[in-house]
């Protein structure tokens, strides 16, 4: 077959000018940045901001129930909530048409397990038989904690990963990787306001995750980078940058199709609870995939970087009995 | 790089052995599993709770509460101390979480200070010789009781360990799959029950306190003037779930408590058929209860569960069999339940349901069989695509890879017994996704050097060297983020951590040494002439 393995049929070296369209894609991702900051942030109100709030953070409770092989009657499930004095309550279908989930916030001095006792026997009066396929309560001082827990484990992650670049490569690569990081989880922040996935524990899980993932296609082309800022010393910045990100491209491109592929699997047959987590993977590493291209390498421009400090590298007379 | 080790050979071997072994389990049904000889693994992954089924209960010891019950009794036992040392006082109560009182008499303040440092509290847990209350003198003939801060940190410690030791002999009684329970930080308690559907069930055992008294009702003020606040000193107004009377006035001091009961059985009254709790006492319970009655004989007790009053008897005669029974209003179900709840004992301090999470079978099953779906899915999309990028040896060679990975991670995940979430589920098939990338890396070095004119096999071994670095750099920013989901995550998002920081470990063996362990043999066998993705 002539066209098969694909690789052969791929371009072997490609050469796009990335550095010359950095500009205009920074102005964009400046721009998205703004307005996932803005949709994300805004309204100004703790804890969530603009987000939608899971119990998780805001504390409350959710039940899931199924009528199953009967459809839920959700107007009957509202009219028994509306006799109970509840805090915003939500009632919505959920995955097939014989469940529904149902939230509420605890009143101010009731007891959370308490309260969702009284929920649970309304609900089976109402709508009979129901089974209760989830209970979710988390109380007030549980849920402060694990926003907290939240946001130290996002913060360290970036902390972590600036130290670890900082480390390996010089501060001023340290300094691109964390702008593309940055970036990233801006945007991924926005992408969870637009569609309101819920923001709780796993869509944290699935931010570090990014975060992960983010460096990881940051730290390959800057690699590829350091090493081809060694071989040629007198090549402009701009060029080495272009050149270093080509060479890795059908690398680049391969790895996220198949992290695209398992992803795609999991959100079209993961079911409701894996829906957010990997629509959050999807984006991010789409998005990371985009910056470590766009934003990363380009913004080194910026600030420049050091060279010809380092020795010249001798290639080794590689070995050559097997 | 392609010279084969000997060494590099059999660690290859071993691993693909080792996984396969410890894999094997989760094929078989569970009774299978238990038949097999002791030789093998029998371990299968260890699902989570929201993968079986089943509830997570997070409580906590409300030692506020331990707190304020310690300062009533101290009261009390002052009260009780000076009174019969026949001291006069004044004015005894508690003011800022400490006690005071103002003894009438100058003269004999410094005699009510010895007797109070005598008899008030007790040995300081771990101190020789040390006692958790001060007894110290003020100003206007007033004494000052108060706990030692160690004392109530001491005390908060223990209730949180006798807790944990009643909740267990209570669910034992329950008769239900045994549940995991745990001390969690200070002051908290996780329970968590695999498979019960029935959450409601294990919460009323679990969160009832039980604390049972026997206190006498005060009948000194009519009970209307109580409920318009003139309730005296060492009374108190407690409701009532007997049927006869909403309030009752009952006097502070509890002449019987539930700790002095050797045995409570739910029955049925025979004359009345209806459920009772038929209790008896231990011998010093048997002997105050004899005293009481026989003292009290036509006046009413009331017989208290957690400050609620079940039953308020009027004394007939003096009750010195040590046994007896409680009249209110039961079904057979809570009759029984009580029954367990009084032979457990009474828990030292409320708790409080800060977190529950229950997930019915059902709902767990299908989340299983959909993370299997798109496992499924995704890692055939994964071994088509690498296999139309880089052929049948190569893109073969890394589905190999992925394949050892996959026994690599759930083999060492069952004999670990980690626990595998759902989000778990999505971090192996994400993990296996993208350990390709390792296969990657060192193909595309592969072809850079052969472009750059190096033979074949220069090509190849500077393939992997060069590619290590890069594979190395790229993981551990994985394992980093990993490590701080571990550090900071809970429940299910932990199995999430753990999941992906195994599978960094994995990636880097399987792509990195099966990799290079098959292309050399197959260098080796053919002598290949060109590289067949180049």
């Amino acid at each position: 077959m002539k066209h098969w393995p694909l690789v052969k049929v791929l371009p072997v070296r490609t050469h796009f000018k990335f550095v010359r369209l950095g500009k205009y894609f920074g102005v964009l991702s400046a721009v998205l940045i703004l307005a996932s900051l803005a949709i994300t942030l805004l309204p100004f109100k703790p804890p969530c901001f603009g987000m939608a709030c899971g119990i998780d953070f805001k504390g409350g409770t959710v039940l899931e129930i199924s009528t199953a092989p009967e459809p839920v009657d959700i107007g009957k499930l509202r009219g028994a909530l509306h006799t109970i004095e509840l805090g915003d309550v939500q009632v919505q279908g959920f995955g097939a048409p014989s469940s529904a989930m149902v939230k509420f916030q605890t009143p101010d001095g009731a007891s959370p397990s308490q309260t969702v006792d009284v929920v649970k026997a309304k609900i089976s009066q109402a709508l009979s038989p129901v089974k209760f396929v989830r209970t979710d309560v988390v109380g007030p001082k549980v849920s402060e904690e694990l926003l907290t827990k939240g946001v130290l484990a996002l913060g360290g992650a970036m902390l972590m990963m600036l130290i670890y670049i900082w480390f390996r490569f010089e501060l001023q690569f340290g300094l691109g990787a964390v702008a593309a990081l940055f970036h990233d989880v801006i945007l991924t922040f926005g992408l969870i306001s637009i569609l309101k996935i819920e923001f709780n524990l796993t869509a944290v899980a699935a931010i570090l995750t990014i975060i992960g993932y983010s460096m990881n296609d940051t730290v390959v082309v800057f690699d590829r980078l350091r090493e081809n800022l060694r071989k040629y010393k007198r090549m402009p910045l701009a060029e080495v940058i272009d050149l270093s990100i080509n060479e890795m491209l059908t690398r680049t491109i391969v790895t996220s199709f198949t992290g695209l592929l398992a992803l795609i699997a999991l959100a079209v047959f993961g079911g409701p609870t894996l829906w957010g987590l990997s629509v959050i993977m999807l984006f991010g590493i789409v998005v990371g995939t985009y910056s470590s291209i766009y934003i990363a390498a380009p913004i080194l421009l910026l600030w420049g970087v050091k060279r010809g400090e380092e020795e010249p590298e001798v290639l080794k007379p590689a070995k050559a009995r097997p | 790089m392609m010279t084969l080790s000997k060494w590099k050979v059999l660690l290859v071997v071993l691993a693909t052995i080792f996984g396969a072994f410890f894999t094997l389990p989760n094929l078989l049904p569970a009774d299978a599993r238990a038949k097999l000889p002791g030789f093998l693994p029998s371990k299968a992954l260890n699902l989570g709770l929201d993968l079986q089924g089943g509830s997570y209960l997070l409580y906590s010891v409300d030692t506020q509460a331990l707190r304020v019950e310690r300062l009533n009794n101290l009261t009390e036992d002052a009260r009780r101390t000076l009174t019969e040392g026949q001291i006069p006082f004044t004015d005894l109560g508690q003011v800022s979480g400490q006690l005071s009182v103002r003894i009438t008499d100058p003269g004999q303040v410094n005699q009510a200070l010895n007797l109070l440092r005598k008899s008030l509290g007790g040995e300081l847990a771990g101190v020789q010789g040390g006692r958790d209350v001060t007894v110290s003198t003020e100003a206007d003939q007033r004494l000052r009781v108060a706990f030692v801060p160690e004392a109530f940190d001491a005390d908060a410690s223990r209730a949180v360990e006798q807790s944990i030791e009643i909740i267990r002999r209570r669910i034992d009684q329950l008769g239900t799959r045994e549940p995991n329970i745990v001390r969690q930080g200070k002051d908290r308690i996780v329970i968590e029950a695999a498979g019960e559907s029935d959450p409601e069930k294990l919460k009323s055992v679990v969160g009832q306190t039980a604390k049972l008294t026997f206190q006498m009702v005060d009948d000194s003020v009519p009970l209307q003037e109580a409920a318009q606040g003139r309730v005296p000193p060492g009374s108190e107004l407690l409701q009532s779930t007997d049927g006869y009377s909403p309030v009752y006035l009952v006097k502070k001091r509890a002449e019987v408590t539930g700790e002095m009961l050797v045995d409570a059985q739910g029955r049925f009254d025979q004359q009345t058929s209806r459920p009772i709790v038929s209790f008896r006492f231990n011998g010093q319970g048997a002997r105050r209860f004899g005293e009481v009655s026989s003292q009290n004989i036509g006046r009413r007790f009331a017989i208290v569960l957690d400050k609620k009053i079940i039953s308020a008897p009027v004394i007939q005669s003096a009750i010195t069999g040590g046994s007896g029974q409680i009249t209110g209003n039961f079904t057979p179900e809570s009759a029984n339940e009580l029954a367990i709840l009084l032979r457990a004992g009474a828990l030292p301090a409320p708790l409080k349901v800060e977190e529950q999470r229950t997930v019915g079978a059902e709902l767990g099953a299908d989340a299983v069989k959909a993370g299997a779906i798109s496992g499924l899915v995704g890692l055939i999309g994964v071994v088509i695509f690498m296999v139309g990028m880089y052929g049948w040896l190569f893109g073969g060679v890394s589905i190999l890879g992925l394949i050892v990975n996959g026994l690599l991670i759930v083999g060492f995940m069952s004999i670990t017994q980690a626990t595998l979430t759902l989000p778990g589920i999505a971090g192996l098939i994400l993990t296996l996704a993208v350990a390709v990338d390792a296969n990657v890396l060192i193909y595309e070095r592969m072809r850079d050097e052969l472009r750059a004119g190096r033979s074949i096999l220069s090509a190849m071994d500077s393939g992997f060297s060069r590619a290590m670095g890069t594979i190395m750099d790229a993981n551990i920013t994985h394992l980093l983020s990993a490590a701080i989901l571990f550090l900071f995550g809970a429940g299910p998002v932990k199995g999430f951590a753990w999941t992906l920081s195994i599978g960094v470990f994995t990636t880097v063996f399987t792509a990195v040494l099966i990799t290079q362990v098959l292309l050399a043999w197959w260098f080796r066998a053919t002598r290949p002439k060109t590289l067949p993705i180049a």
